[in-house]
Protein backbone atom coordinates (compact mmCIF):
# COMPACT_ATOMS: atom_id res chain seq x y z
CA UNK A 1 0.00 0.00 0.00
CA UNK A 2 1.27 3.48 -0.87
CA UNK A 3 1.90 5.56 2.24
CA UNK A 4 1.58 8.93 0.46
CA UNK A 5 -1.80 8.04 -1.06
CA UNK A 6 -3.16 6.83 2.26
CA UNK A 7 -1.76 9.64 4.34
CA UNK A 8 -4.67 9.72 6.79
CA UNK A 9 -4.32 6.02 7.39
CA UNK A 10 -0.59 6.04 8.06
CA UNK A 11 -0.30 9.49 9.67
CA UNK A 12 -0.59 8.03 13.20
CA UNK A 13 2.98 6.87 12.82
CA UNK A 14 4.16 10.47 12.42
CA UNK A 15 2.93 11.72 15.79
CA UNK A 16 5.21 12.29 18.77
CA UNK A 17 6.41 8.93 20.11
CA UNK A 18 7.25 10.24 23.56
CA UNK A 19 4.77 9.18 26.26
CA UNK A 20 4.36 11.89 28.90
CA UNK A 21 1.61 9.99 30.72
CA UNK A 22 3.17 6.68 31.68
CA UNK A 23 1.43 3.31 31.62
CA UNK A 24 0.25 1.94 34.93
CA UNK A 25 -2.33 4.65 35.63
CA UNK A 26 -5.53 3.30 37.18
CA UNK A 27 -8.14 4.46 34.65
CA UNK A 28 -11.01 2.07 33.89
CA UNK A 29 -10.36 -0.18 30.93
CA UNK A 30 -11.44 1.55 27.73
CA UNK A 31 -11.39 5.09 29.16
CA UNK A 32 -11.45 7.68 26.37
CA UNK A 33 -10.63 10.51 28.77
CA UNK A 34 -7.21 9.10 29.61
CA UNK A 35 -6.67 8.56 25.89
CA UNK A 36 -7.45 12.24 25.38
CA UNK A 37 -4.99 13.24 28.13
CA UNK A 38 -2.32 11.03 26.58
CA UNK A 39 -2.82 12.64 23.16
CA UNK A 40 -2.84 16.10 24.76
CA UNK A 41 0.52 15.44 26.44
CA UNK A 42 1.94 14.21 23.14
CA UNK A 43 0.86 17.45 21.46
CA UNK A 44 2.09 19.71 24.27
CA UNK A 45 5.54 18.19 24.67
CA UNK A 46 7.93 18.46 27.59
CA UNK A 47 7.93 22.20 28.29
CA UNK A 48 4.58 22.17 30.02
CA UNK A 49 3.21 22.66 33.53
CA UNK A 50 -0.21 21.20 34.24
CA UNK A 51 -2.64 22.23 36.99
CA UNK A 52 -5.38 19.65 37.34
CA UNK A 53 -8.68 19.96 39.16
CA UNK A 54 -10.08 17.09 41.20
CA UNK A 55 -11.73 14.41 39.12
CA UNK A 56 -11.11 11.12 37.40
CA UNK A 57 -7.82 12.22 35.83
CA UNK A 58 -6.42 13.28 39.19
CA UNK A 59 -7.46 10.06 40.95
CA UNK A 60 -6.25 7.64 38.30
CA UNK A 61 -2.93 9.31 37.54
CA UNK A 62 -1.61 10.22 40.97
CA UNK A 63 -2.35 7.34 43.31
CA UNK A 64 0.11 7.98 46.14
CA UNK A 65 3.08 7.13 46.26
CA UNK A 66 3.21 6.93 42.47
CA UNK A 67 2.43 9.33 39.67
CA UNK A 68 1.85 8.68 35.99
CA UNK A 69 2.94 12.18 34.95
CA UNK A 70 6.29 12.89 33.34
CA UNK A 71 5.70 16.67 33.33
CA UNK A 72 5.35 19.01 36.35
CA UNK A 73 1.81 18.53 37.58
CA UNK A 74 -0.12 19.95 40.51
CA UNK A 75 -3.41 18.78 41.90
CA UNK A 76 -5.70 21.53 43.15
CA UNK A 77 -9.27 21.71 44.37
CA UNK A 78 -12.29 21.57 42.10
CA UNK A 79 -12.93 25.29 42.03
CA UNK A 80 -9.50 26.82 41.40
CA UNK A 81 -7.70 24.89 38.65
CA UNK A 82 -7.81 27.89 36.32
CA UNK A 83 -6.68 30.29 39.08
CA UNK A 84 -3.70 28.08 39.96
CA UNK A 85 -2.78 27.78 36.28
CA UNK A 86 -2.84 31.57 35.93
CA UNK A 87 -0.76 31.87 39.12
CA UNK A 88 1.84 29.46 37.74
CA UNK A 89 2.00 31.49 34.55
CA UNK A 90 2.59 34.72 36.49
CA UNK A 91 5.11 32.97 38.77
CA UNK A 92 7.13 31.61 35.85
CA UNK A 93 7.21 35.08 34.32
CA UNK A 94 8.57 36.55 37.56
CA UNK A 95 11.19 33.80 37.96
CA UNK A 96 12.31 34.26 34.38
CA UNK A 97 12.67 38.02 34.89
CA UNK A 98 14.81 37.45 38.00
CA UNK A 99 16.92 34.91 36.13
CA UNK A 100 16.12 32.03 38.47
CA UNK A 101 15.08 29.73 35.61
CA UNK A 102 16.54 29.50 32.14
CA UNK A 103 14.84 31.49 29.43
CA UNK A 104 12.65 29.00 27.58
CA UNK A 105 8.99 29.09 26.72
CA UNK A 106 6.84 27.02 29.08
CA UNK A 107 3.15 26.52 28.41
CA UNK A 108 0.83 26.42 31.38
CA UNK A 109 -2.19 24.17 31.07
CA UNK A 110 -5.21 23.95 33.34
CA UNK A 111 -7.37 20.88 33.06
CA UNK A 112 -10.58 19.67 34.62
CA UNK A 113 -13.62 17.57 34.00
CA UNK A 114 -17.01 18.93 33.06
CA UNK A 115 -17.93 19.46 36.73
CA UNK A 116 -14.70 21.35 37.41
CA UNK A 117 -15.21 23.51 34.32
CA UNK A 118 -18.92 24.11 33.91
CA UNK A 119 -20.17 23.99 37.50
CA UNK A 120 -17.68 24.39 40.31
CA UNK A 121 -14.67 25.98 38.66
CA UNK A 122 -16.63 28.20 36.32
CA UNK A 123 -16.00 31.59 37.91
CA UNK A 124 -12.27 30.93 38.35
CA UNK A 125 -12.05 29.92 34.70
CA UNK A 126 -14.02 32.97 33.59
CA UNK A 127 -11.69 35.21 35.62
CA UNK A 128 -8.51 33.63 34.27
CA UNK A 129 -9.74 33.95 30.70
CA UNK A 130 -10.77 37.56 31.21
CA UNK A 131 -7.34 38.49 32.69
CA UNK A 132 -5.72 37.21 29.52
CA UNK A 133 -3.11 34.86 30.98
CA UNK A 134 -0.97 32.94 28.52
CA UNK A 135 -2.49 29.53 29.24
CA UNK A 136 -4.63 26.75 27.84
CA UNK A 137 -7.62 25.38 29.70
CA UNK A 138 -8.75 21.94 28.59
CA UNK A 139 -12.13 20.61 29.70
CA UNK A 140 -12.49 16.85 29.52
CA UNK A 141 -16.23 16.53 29.19
CA UNK A 142 -17.62 13.11 30.06
CA UNK A 143 -21.06 14.56 30.75
CA UNK A 144 -21.46 13.75 34.48
CA UNK A 145 -19.50 13.50 37.74
CA UNK A 146 -18.09 10.06 36.86
CA UNK A 147 -15.46 9.93 39.58
CA UNK A 148 -17.95 10.04 42.46
CA UNK A 149 -20.55 7.77 40.86
CA UNK A 150 -22.26 9.28 37.82
CA UNK A 151 -24.09 12.27 39.32
CA UNK A 152 -25.59 14.79 36.92
CA UNK A 153 -23.69 17.96 36.06
CA UNK A 154 -24.62 20.89 33.85
CA UNK A 155 -22.81 19.05 31.08
CA UNK A 156 -25.21 16.10 31.14
CA UNK A 157 -27.32 16.04 27.97
CA UNK A 158 -31.12 15.93 27.91
CA UNK A 159 -32.53 12.45 28.43
CA UNK A 160 -29.43 10.81 29.94
CA UNK A 161 -30.03 8.64 32.99
CA UNK A 162 -27.64 9.33 35.89
CA UNK A 163 -27.72 8.29 39.55
CA UNK A 164 -29.12 11.65 40.66
CA UNK A 165 -31.38 12.06 37.61
CA UNK A 166 -32.54 8.47 37.16
CA UNK A 167 -34.97 7.46 34.44
CA UNK A 168 -38.18 5.74 35.50
CA UNK A 169 -41.95 5.96 35.32
CA UNK A 170 -42.08 9.66 36.17
CA UNK A 171 -38.84 11.03 34.76
CA UNK A 172 -36.97 10.63 31.48
CA UNK A 173 -33.64 11.23 33.23
CA UNK A 174 -31.88 14.57 32.83
CA UNK A 175 -34.49 17.23 32.07
CA UNK A 176 -32.29 20.17 31.12
CA UNK A 177 -30.18 20.85 28.07
CA UNK A 178 -26.41 20.68 28.13
CA UNK A 179 -24.68 23.96 28.90
CA UNK A 180 -23.01 25.26 25.74
CA UNK A 181 -19.57 25.83 27.23
CA UNK A 182 -17.57 26.56 24.03
CA UNK A 183 -20.00 29.37 23.15
CA UNK A 184 -19.63 30.87 26.64
CA UNK A 185 -15.88 30.88 26.12
CA UNK A 186 -16.30 32.47 22.68
CA UNK A 187 -18.28 35.21 24.44
CA UNK A 188 -15.15 35.94 26.54
CA UNK A 189 -13.53 36.96 23.24
CA UNK A 190 -10.38 34.97 23.87
CA UNK A 191 -8.00 34.28 20.94
CA UNK A 192 -8.75 30.60 20.49
CA UNK A 193 -11.60 28.22 21.33
CA UNK A 194 -11.86 24.72 19.88
CA UNK A 195 -13.79 21.50 20.39
CA UNK A 196 -11.92 18.21 20.03
CA UNK A 197 -12.64 14.51 20.27
CA UNK A 198 -9.97 11.80 20.78
CA UNK A 199 -11.68 9.70 18.08
CA UNK A 200 -10.09 12.14 15.61
CA UNK A 201 -6.49 12.09 16.90
CA UNK A 202 -4.88 14.13 14.12
CA UNK A 203 -7.48 16.91 14.40
CA UNK A 204 -7.03 16.73 18.21
CA UNK A 205 -3.25 17.13 18.07
CA UNK A 206 -3.41 19.90 15.47
CA UNK A 207 -5.82 21.96 17.60
CA UNK A 208 -3.78 21.53 20.80
CA UNK A 209 -0.61 22.52 18.92
CA UNK A 210 -2.39 25.59 17.59
CA UNK A 211 -3.56 26.54 21.10
CA UNK A 212 0.03 26.06 22.28
CA UNK A 213 1.37 28.41 19.61
CA UNK A 214 -1.05 31.20 20.57
CA UNK A 215 0.19 33.75 23.13
CA UNK A 216 -2.85 34.33 25.28
CA UNK A 217 -5.70 32.36 26.79
CA UNK A 218 -7.22 29.53 24.83
CA UNK A 219 -9.94 27.06 25.69
CA UNK A 220 -10.25 23.49 24.39
CA UNK A 221 -13.43 21.50 24.98
CA UNK A 222 -12.74 17.78 24.72
CA UNK A 223 -15.50 15.22 24.35
CA UNK A 224 -14.40 12.11 26.24
CA UNK A 225 -16.55 9.05 26.36
CA UNK A 226 -16.87 7.12 29.64
CA UNK A 227 -17.73 3.40 29.27
CA UNK A 228 -18.63 3.08 32.97
CA UNK A 229 -20.98 6.04 33.19
CA UNK A 230 -22.49 5.79 29.74
CA UNK A 231 -23.27 2.09 30.21
CA UNK A 232 -21.59 0.76 27.13
CA UNK A 233 -18.88 -1.86 26.48
CA UNK A 234 -15.26 -0.73 26.87
CA UNK A 235 -14.27 -1.33 23.24
CA UNK A 236 -16.85 1.23 21.97
CA UNK A 237 -15.16 4.30 23.50
CA UNK A 238 -13.61 5.53 20.26
CA UNK A 239 -16.52 4.60 17.98
CA UNK A 240 -19.11 6.39 20.17
CA UNK A 241 -16.99 9.55 20.03
CA UNK A 242 -17.02 9.26 16.27
CA UNK A 243 -20.81 8.80 16.25
CA UNK A 244 -21.25 11.90 18.44
CA UNK A 245 -19.42 13.95 15.81
CA UNK A 246 -21.18 12.32 12.85
CA UNK A 247 -24.66 12.86 14.33
CA UNK A 248 -23.94 16.49 15.21
CA UNK A 249 -24.33 16.03 18.97
CA UNK A 250 -20.78 17.27 19.41
CA UNK A 251 -19.68 19.25 16.34
CA UNK A 252 -15.96 19.82 15.89
CA UNK A 253 -15.12 23.45 15.25
CA UNK A 254 -12.61 26.13 16.14
CA UNK A 255 -13.02 29.84 16.76
CA UNK A 256 -10.02 32.06 16.15
CA UNK A 257 -10.55 35.69 17.22
CA UNK A 258 -14.29 35.32 16.67
CA UNK A 259 -13.98 33.61 13.30
CA UNK A 260 -15.64 30.21 13.16
CA UNK A 261 -14.46 27.21 11.21
CA UNK A 262 -15.95 23.73 11.10
CA UNK A 263 -13.38 20.92 11.07
CA UNK A 264 -12.85 19.06 7.80
CA UNK A 265 -13.83 15.87 9.68
CA UNK A 266 -17.44 17.05 9.96
CA UNK A 267 -19.70 15.12 7.55
CA UNK A 268 -21.77 17.01 4.95
CA UNK A 269 -24.96 15.23 6.01
CA UNK A 270 -25.59 14.35 9.65
CA UNK A 271 -26.58 10.86 10.74
CA UNK A 272 -29.85 10.40 12.70
CA UNK A 273 -29.31 10.82 16.44
CA UNK A 274 -30.65 7.37 17.29
CA UNK A 275 -27.46 5.86 15.87
CA UNK A 276 -25.62 7.66 18.68
CA UNK A 277 -28.16 6.67 21.37
CA UNK A 278 -28.26 2.99 20.43
CA UNK A 279 -24.93 1.78 21.88
CA UNK A 280 -25.41 3.67 25.17
CA UNK A 281 -27.33 2.31 28.16
CA UNK A 282 -27.96 5.76 29.63
CA UNK A 283 -30.33 6.57 26.72
CA UNK A 284 -31.99 3.15 26.51
CA UNK A 285 -35.30 4.29 28.11
CA UNK A 286 -36.00 7.10 25.59
CA UNK A 287 -39.22 6.83 23.57
CA UNK A 288 -39.31 7.79 19.84
CA UNK A 289 -41.15 11.03 20.73
CA UNK A 290 -38.44 12.08 23.18
CA UNK A 291 -35.74 11.22 20.64
CA UNK A 292 -37.59 13.38 18.10
CA UNK A 293 -37.47 16.39 20.47
CA UNK A 294 -33.73 15.94 21.03
CA UNK A 295 -33.12 15.42 17.31
CA UNK A 296 -34.87 18.69 16.53
CA UNK A 297 -32.74 20.62 19.02
CA UNK A 298 -29.49 19.04 17.76
CA UNK A 299 -30.39 19.89 14.16
CA UNK A 300 -31.21 23.50 15.05
CA UNK A 301 -28.00 23.90 17.07
CA UNK A 302 -25.91 22.46 14.27
CA UNK A 303 -27.57 24.71 11.71
CA UNK A 304 -26.84 27.73 13.91
CA UNK A 305 -23.19 26.72 14.05
CA UNK A 306 -23.04 26.13 10.29
CA UNK A 307 -24.49 29.61 9.70
CA UNK A 308 -21.91 31.15 12.03
CA UNK A 309 -19.17 29.29 10.18
CA UNK A 310 -20.55 30.66 6.92
CA UNK A 311 -20.75 34.31 7.96
CA UNK A 312 -17.84 34.51 10.39
CA UNK A 313 -15.20 32.77 8.31
CA UNK A 314 -11.59 32.45 9.42
CA UNK A 315 -9.31 34.78 7.48
CA UNK A 316 -12.19 36.81 6.04
CA UNK A 317 -11.79 40.01 8.01
CA UNK B 1 7.03 -1.46 46.04
CA UNK B 2 7.92 -0.64 49.64
CA UNK B 3 5.66 1.98 51.19
CA UNK B 4 7.20 4.86 53.14
CA UNK B 5 6.37 5.42 56.79
CA UNK B 6 5.00 8.77 57.95
CA UNK B 7 8.44 9.91 59.09
CA UNK B 8 9.95 9.38 55.64
CA UNK B 9 7.18 11.08 53.66
CA UNK B 10 8.09 14.38 51.97
CA UNK B 11 6.24 17.51 53.07
CA UNK B 12 2.99 17.90 51.16
CA UNK B 13 3.27 14.28 49.94
CA UNK B 14 5.09 15.48 46.83
CA UNK B 15 5.94 12.65 44.43
CA UNK B 16 9.37 13.51 43.05
CA UNK B 17 9.83 10.57 40.70
CA UNK B 18 8.13 11.16 37.32
CA UNK B 19 6.23 8.30 35.75
CA UNK B 20 6.55 6.03 38.77
CA UNK B 21 3.06 4.62 38.14
CA UNK B 22 4.84 2.14 35.87
CA UNK B 23 5.72 0.16 39.00
CA UNK B 24 2.07 -0.83 39.27
CA UNK B 25 1.14 -3.43 36.68
CA UNK B 26 -2.45 -3.01 35.55
CA UNK B 27 -2.23 -6.12 33.38
CA UNK B 28 -3.82 -8.17 36.16
CA UNK B 29 -7.16 -6.40 35.51
CA UNK B 30 -7.41 -8.01 32.08
CA UNK B 31 -10.04 -10.61 31.16
CA UNK B 32 -9.11 -10.80 27.47
CA UNK B 33 -5.92 -10.02 25.60
CA UNK B 34 -5.22 -8.72 22.09
CA UNK B 35 -3.45 -11.03 19.65
CA UNK B 36 -1.97 -9.57 16.45
CA UNK B 37 -2.12 -11.43 13.14
CA UNK B 38 1.01 -10.06 11.44
CA UNK B 39 -0.07 -11.45 8.04
CA UNK B 40 -3.05 -9.04 8.00
CA UNK B 41 -1.27 -6.09 9.69
CA UNK B 42 -0.54 -3.10 7.39
CA UNK B 43 1.56 -1.32 10.08
CA UNK B 44 -0.69 1.78 10.08
CA UNK B 45 -0.35 2.45 13.80
CA UNK B 46 -4.05 2.95 14.60
CA UNK B 47 -3.77 0.52 17.54
CA UNK B 48 -0.84 2.52 18.89
CA UNK B 49 -2.71 5.84 18.69
CA UNK B 50 -5.98 4.65 20.21
CA UNK B 51 -4.54 2.64 23.14
CA UNK B 52 -5.60 4.49 26.32
CA UNK B 53 -2.77 2.81 28.27
CA UNK B 54 -0.09 3.72 25.77
CA UNK B 55 1.11 0.12 26.00
CA UNK B 56 1.06 -0.74 22.28
CA UNK B 57 4.57 -0.26 20.88
CA UNK B 58 6.15 -0.78 17.49
CA UNK B 59 8.82 -3.46 17.41
CA UNK B 60 12.01 -3.41 15.34
CA UNK B 61 10.30 -5.39 12.56
CA UNK B 62 7.62 -2.68 12.24
CA UNK B 63 4.80 -4.76 13.67
CA UNK B 64 2.93 -3.65 16.76
CA UNK B 65 2.72 -5.47 20.09
CA UNK B 66 1.04 -4.76 23.41
CA UNK B 67 2.95 -4.71 26.67
CA UNK B 68 0.86 -7.21 28.61
CA UNK B 69 2.15 -5.88 31.94
CA UNK B 70 -0.14 -2.88 31.42
CA UNK B 71 -2.80 -3.91 28.86
CA UNK B 72 -6.25 -3.81 30.52
CA UNK B 73 -7.92 -5.70 27.68
CA UNK B 74 -10.42 -2.97 26.74
CA UNK B 75 -10.55 -4.13 23.10
CA UNK B 76 -10.34 -0.67 21.50
CA UNK B 77 -7.36 -1.71 19.33
CA UNK B 78 -9.22 -4.76 18.04
CA UNK B 79 -12.41 -2.77 17.38
CA UNK B 80 -10.61 0.08 15.58
CA UNK B 81 -8.14 -2.00 13.55
CA UNK B 82 -8.78 -1.30 9.82
CA UNK B 83 -7.74 -4.67 8.38
CA UNK B 84 -9.11 -6.54 11.45
CA UNK B 85 -5.70 -7.96 12.30
CA UNK B 86 -6.24 -7.92 16.08
CA UNK B 87 -8.31 -10.57 17.82
CA UNK B 88 -9.36 -10.52 21.47
CA UNK B 89 -8.68 -13.86 23.16
CA UNK B 90 -10.09 -14.86 26.56
CA UNK B 91 -7.49 -15.08 29.32
CA UNK B 92 -6.98 -18.21 31.35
Amino acid sequence: MNIVENFDLFAPRLINKQELLSSGHRACSGCAEVLAVRLMCKALGENTVIASATGCMEIVSSMFPTTAWQVPWIHVAFENAASVASGIEAGLKALRKKGRIDDRYIKVVGMGGDGATMDIGFQALSGAMERGHDMIFVCFDNEAYMNTGIQRSSGTPMGASTTTAPAGKVSMGQKTWKKNMPEIMVAHEIPYVATVCPSYPLDFIRKIEKAKSIKGPSYIHCFSMCPTGWRSPSHTAVSIGRLAVETGVFPLFEVEHGHYRLSPDMPKKLKPIKDYFKPQGRFRHLTPDEIEVIQERVTVEFRKLAEKAKFLKTGNE
Amino acid sequence: MALKTWKELPIGCVVSEPGSAGEYHTGSWRSQRPVWDDAKCIKCGICYVFCPEGCVQQGEDGFFKANLDYCKGCGICSHECWPRAIKMVEEG
